[in-house]
Formats: C-alpha cells, structure tokens, sequence
C-alpha cells in the first residue's frame, strides 16, 4: 500500500499493481493451425490470475509460452512480446534455462520422477546446479515441502519412492518440488483436475498461502475454483482473450456476453 | 458356409494344432539333451581342465571363454548402442542422414553372422593387429548386437512419457540433463531386457568367434583380452566333428552347459521385466 497526496491535500490510498509479467501480441501455432490469437495479458505480482474458458481454448498454450515450454513442442511456433522484469523472455537471446528457474511450473498430472525417492524429487531441480552439502538439502527439503504443505505427512517416509503416495499427496509433491528451485511466479495447469474435493481444497489453500511469497497463474476450467483462489480472472474462447479484470467483477458484471454466457454455464 | 459353431471350433483346434507344433521340437530338444547331457553334469566337469585330448574332464576353459566374451561384448556393445539410441530418439533431426543411419541399423541386423566373423578377422585380426583374441572377438560379437541393442533402447527411451521431460525442463533442466536424469533411469529395465536378449544371441554364435578368438584346445586360461579362448559353441563343434571317440555324455553335458547358459539370461531377462512391468512405473 502507497499513500498519495493529491494537490488538494485529499489522501486516497491505492494497492500497488506491479505487473510481474506481461503478454503482449501473442500469436502462437502448432504447425499451420493457429491456438493463440493476438492475447495481451498482464500478470500482477503476488497476485494469483486463474485463466479459464473451454477446453482447447488455448489456456495451456498461452501459460506454456510463459515459461518457453511451448518452443519444446514440434511444429509449435509464437509472436509476440512477454516481459519479465522489463526483459522480453521471447527473444532468442534470452536463456530459457534461465527463464525456467524464475517461472515454476506444476501440470495437470502429478507427475513425481518414478525412479526417484521422495527426498530426491524435492531435490531434483536443485541437483542441476551441482553438488550441495547434504545438510543443506535437508534443510531445502523441509522447508520446501512444509511450504507445500506435506512435511507432516511424509516426514518419516523421505526415502519412498514419490509415485507411493496419494494422488493429492503427490501433486503437493511436484508443488514442492517447483518450490525448491525459488521461482518468482508458478504456473499451475489445471492443478486440481486429477484429485478428488479433498485433495483439492488443500491445494486451494495452499494457494491462499503462497501468493505472499509467489505470482501465480493457474488454468482451471472449473469456475468455483477460480473465484474462490484468483484476484484476477482471465476468459479464453477459441484462442482469444474475451475478458480480463478482477474476479468479482468477471463473476458479478462481466461487460461482455460471452463471458456472462460462460460463467452461467450456457455453453463450455 | 456352414455353421458359425463348428467352424469356430475348428479354428480353436486349428489354432491349438499350430501351436503344439511349434512346442514340440522345442521340448524335444531339450528333452535329449537333458537326457544324454544331464548325467555328465557335476561339479568336476564344470569346473575341471579338459584330459586326454578333451575326450575327459571338465569344459572349464570354455565357460570361462564364453563369460570373458560375453561381458566383453557388452563391454562394447552397451555404452555404444545406448548413446546411438539416445542420439537417433533425443536429437537427430528428420533427414537423411537419421534414415541412413536407421536403414543400416536395420540391414545390420539381418547380416548373416560367418559375414561378421570374416569382417572381424578382416578388420580386429588382421588390420588392427589384435590376433586372433577375446578382445577380437567381443569387438566383433559387439558389432553384431549392436541392432538388437539400438533397437530396443530406443523403444524403450521412445516410451518413457513426455510428461517427464517436461516436468524436467519446468525445473531448468538442459536437454542433455534431462536425458541423463530423467529419460535414461525411466528407459533402464527396457534397455537391460534388450541388451541381455542380444548378448544371449551373441553367446550362443560360432561363425563370429571362428577365426576372431575361438582356440581349439589351450591347455591354460586366458590371461588377457589379447589371447586366445576356447569358447563353448566352436567347443561343441570340435567335440563333435573334430575329435574322434568322445563320449556322447561329453558332447551333451557340453551342449546342456551352452543352452542352460543362453537360458539363464533369457530367464532373468524375462524376470527384469515382469519384476519392473509389476512396479508399473507410469
Ligand atoms: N502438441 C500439440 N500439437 C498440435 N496441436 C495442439 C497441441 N497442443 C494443443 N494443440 C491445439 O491447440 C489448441 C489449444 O490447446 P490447449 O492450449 O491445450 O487448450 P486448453 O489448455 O485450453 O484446453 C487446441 O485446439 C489443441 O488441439
Ligand atoms: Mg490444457
């Protein structure tokens, strides 16, 4: 919060918007076919933006070029400008290892390394940067998996394979595991589509919980979800951006028809 | 046509018929040489020196030449295979060079082997100088693994889902780290299955080893990669065609001792997949 002094000596006082990240043009293409048109899209520093709409509408595709996982993909090809911290993180010059460090990602399907322990998936991303005293990680391990909300649950059992756990427990897993290589801004897709409502109400307040710390975009196609975790709402359809604003603004007033059409379930 | 019952159950006996025909041989085999060989079996003859003239005693010698070759071979075989596997399903570019590259893998693997053991006398013996030597040998038994090797490597990084490389690169993986991390751990059991299929093949050879390493009688073990062996089916071949009046039990105890040594790897082959098939990795 900032205090401005307008010349009338009114105080008015406003939330400090830092825009973390920010879209601009994006056109992007898998071979000839087209799934992102023209999206300009701002991402609000420790803020979580959900980003909902039908699926194939292009919500995977816009938050993957967020962090260049969508160049990794054949035939796949993007336009467009997206700044991080001022840098444009789309020109060739830019490191997408880099990158990747500052924006974490967790997918769909809890995906814990099968060959690995579950101390050695929390490491993973860390062992990349060399060797690191084994107190250290310990300490990294506790840390990230207490943020994640799981070291209660699986701090006697470090040395088990990931995959033993629940499906819930393994997506706080892989959220602990993105945790630990200190990201700025954590992309989730569709976090919470495999679990079942318990699993996802910890995941949602594990949310609440990290946004102090983190920026966070999540995709969801379920809407309850993105009203009660987002600050801001973003409504894809068919590859464009149709509305962006506040939450309670795209789920009480939304200026346009499509999006009212949508969150009231008449199509999607 | 006639009555979709019967023919169906003519199909089954058909079906079952074929089926019993193929077994048959298979335990025929087996059933003679266990018969004929399974008496010679015992600890003097598996681990004795070959007497008088081979006609007695024990086929040590040839176990030994046989384990020196076969760990040999993948020696070679396994690091060279893997790494082309991973180069053609991790890097090559569509071209043509990845399809010649993958046309040869698929012609060498239907060369007929006395062409690999010419090759190898050509090539190890005589161009490089090695002799006639296990390290001949493996170089040529390797060379002629090498497609069962490639090919099962790649099937088995190719399956390794592409949800774990991504989550690999999320965390800042390079490509070569999540290869090396991620991909190849995944890929290991079906790697493994494949290699020892190949190597069972490749113990169970004569024409490669015939003039690259196989000795007809040595009265010592070898000592290094740079001698001579006696190998266990160029063995079987001078007991049976080139030593008169070896006894039969011999001759089969030596033919048992082969097969159950292709057989032992094709078994734990086949383990190492039910064993990782059963921790369902993904
Ligand atoms: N790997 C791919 N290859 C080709 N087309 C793809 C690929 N991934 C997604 N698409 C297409 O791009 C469009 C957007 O997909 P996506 O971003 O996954 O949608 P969403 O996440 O909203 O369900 C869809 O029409 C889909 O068919
Ligand atoms: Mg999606």
């Amino acid at each position: 919060m900032t205090k401005l002094t307008t010349q009338s000596e009114v105080i008015i006082v406003v939330e400090e918007q830092i825009k973390r990240m920010q879209a601009k043009n994006i056109n992007a293409w898998f071979y000839d076919k087209q799934a992102l048109q023209n999206i300009n899209l701002d991402i609000y520093d420790k803020k979580v933006t959900a980003i909902i709409g039908p699926s194939g509408c292009g919500k995977s595709t816009f938050i993957r070029n967020l962090n260049r996982l969508h160049e990794t993909v054949p035939g796949a090809r993007v336009s467009g400008t997206i700044l991080l911290d001022g840098e444009n993180i789309l020109q060739g010059s830019y490191d997408a290892v880099a990158l990747r460090r500052k924006v974490g990602m967790v997918f769909q399907k809890p995906t814990p390394f099968p060959t690995m322990s579950i101390y050695d998936n929390v490491t993973a991303g860390l062992k990349l940067y060399g060797r690191q005293s084994k107190s250290d990680l310990d300490l990294l391990v506790e840390k990230s998996l207490k943020r994640a909300a799981l070291w209660e649950e699986v701090k006697d059992i470090l040395d088990k394979p990931g995959i033993s756990l629940s499906g819930g427990q393994q997506q706080r897993l892989c959220i602990a595991r993105a945790l630990t290589i200190e990201p700025e801004v954590i992309l989730l897709d569709e976090p919470c589509s495999a679990l079942d409502p318990i699993s996802t109400s910890k995941i949602e307040e594990l949310i609440h919980e990290l946004k102090h710390k983190y920026t966070i975009v999540i995709v969801t196609h379920n809407m309850q979800q993105a009203a009660r975790v987002a600050d801001y709402t973003a409504f894809f359809l068919m590859g464009e951006l149709v509305e962006f604003d506040q939450t309670s603004k795209i789920f009480t007033a939304p200026t346009d028809k499509r999006t009212e059409d949508y969150i009231t379930g008449r199509f999607g | 046509m006639g009555d979709p019952k019967k023919i169906q159950k003519l199909m089954f006996f058909l079906l079952l018929l074929a089926t019993i025909i193929i077994i048959v041989p298979v335990v025929a085999i087996f059933a003679i040489i266990l018969f004929h060989g399974l008496p010679a079996l015992n600890w003097g003859f598996i681990f004795g020196m070959p007497r008088e003239g081979m006609r007695a005693g024990g086929i040590f010698p040839t176990i030994i030449g046989t384990l020196y070759l076969t760990l040999g071979t993948m020696a070679f075989s396994l690091p060279l295979g893997v790494l082309a596997a991973i180069y053609l399903t991790e890097y090559a570019a569509e071209n043509w060079l990845t399809r010649l590259i993958e046309i040869s893998i698929i012609n060498l693997a239907g060369i007929p082997s006395i062409v690999y053991g010419l090759f190898g006398l050509g090539l190890f013996v005589m161009f490089l100088n090695f002799g006639a030597s296990i390290l001949a040998g493996s170089l040529t038994l390797a060379i002629m693994t090498l497609p069962v090797i490639v090919t099962a490597s790649r099937e088995a990084l190719i399956t390794v889902p592409k949800s774990f490389r991504e989550v690999s690169y999320s965390l800042g993986a390079s490509r070569w780290q999540t290869v090396w991390g991620v991909v190849l751990p995944n890929a290991i059991p079906g790697i493994l299955t494949g290699t020892i299929l190949g190597l069972s093949r490749a113990a169970g050879e004569t024409a490669p080893i015939l003039f690259t390493v196989a000795a007809f009688y040595l009265p010592a073990l070898p000592r290094s990669i740079f001698d001579q062996a006696m190998v266990l089916p160029y063995h079987i071949y001078v007991l049976s065609t080139q030593v008169p009046n070896v006894p039969a039990k011999i001759q089969y105890g030596t033919i048992l001792v082969l097969v159950l040594f292709v057989f032992i790897m094709n078994i734990s082959a086949a383990f190492l997949r039910a064993h990782f098939r059963k921790r369902k990795l993904w």
